[in-house]
């Protein structure tokens, strides 16, 4: 079920009150988070974030096509390297 | 005859039922088109008069988006899913199901027809 909406959309305070520093300040440097959950906010758009995947920070480069979506979901939390004596599996995706 | 949104033309049919053979109009939208234009639901595709059938062309042009429009907003909301190389877009990339269902088994629709795991071999009686 999604957020209701009379709360708005939500991202960490820390975090966010980080980047609207920055952006007053005019700077850019990477932040690293473990706040997985948060929404991407329009401010975020041009921050790299460090975001953790459970063991390390992977860097993100926030576009604009970003927004909305969760930190986390930029962030794969498995490690799938395919099954034992598996041949190199052809490709189904599309394109 | 009625060619309505390109190349949709069911004949016999009641209109309801025919509108949804549109990419886009289901039951539901086609019924509210026909209510909404005061056509009487049970005419037949081949009854229908030049007006009606304008009109019905005039209602899914202004706010409708139906067929090749339609078809192209979803290739490219799932496009941008996989540039941004969120979690969903993987998914998508790898044409696996991308809302969380489970893989162990099933999820044949997206996995495709069954591939065969080499090195199970049944033992012999």
């Amino acid at each position: 079920m999604g957020r209701s909406l009379k709360k708005g959309p939500y991202a960490d305070p820390k975090l966010l009150a980080k980047v609207e520093g920055m952006n007053a300040r005019n700077e850019k440097k990477a932040i690293k988070t473990w706040s997985r959950r948060s929404t991407i906010f329009p401010q975020f758009i041009g921050h790299t974030l460090l975001v953790h995947d459970g063991r390390k920070h992977i860097p993100i480069l926030v576009t604009e096509n970003m927004v909305g979506h969760k930190l986390g979901e930029f962030a794969v939390t498995r490690l799938f390297r395919g099954h034992a004596g598996q041949q190199v599996e052809r490709r189904t995706g599309i394109k | 005859m009625a060619r309505i949104a390109g190349v949709d033309l069911p004949r016999d049919k009641r209109v309801e039922y025919a509108l949804t053979y549109i990419y886009g109009i289901g039951l539901s939208s086609a019924k509210k088109i026909v209510a909404d234009l005061e056509i009487n639901p049970a005419t037949r595709v081949r009854e229908l008069t030049e007006t009606e059938t304008s009109k019905i062309r005039e209602v899914l042009e202004r706010d409708y988006r139906v067929e090749g429009d339609l078809r192209r907003e979803f290739q490219l909301s799932i496009r941008r899913l996989m540039e941004i190389g969120c979690y969903r877009g993987v998914r998508h990339r790898r044409g696996l199901p991308a809302r969380g269902q489970r893989t162990k088994t099933n999820a044949r629709f997206r996995k495709g027809p069954k591939r065969p795991v080499a090195g199970k071999k049944k033992l012999k009686k």
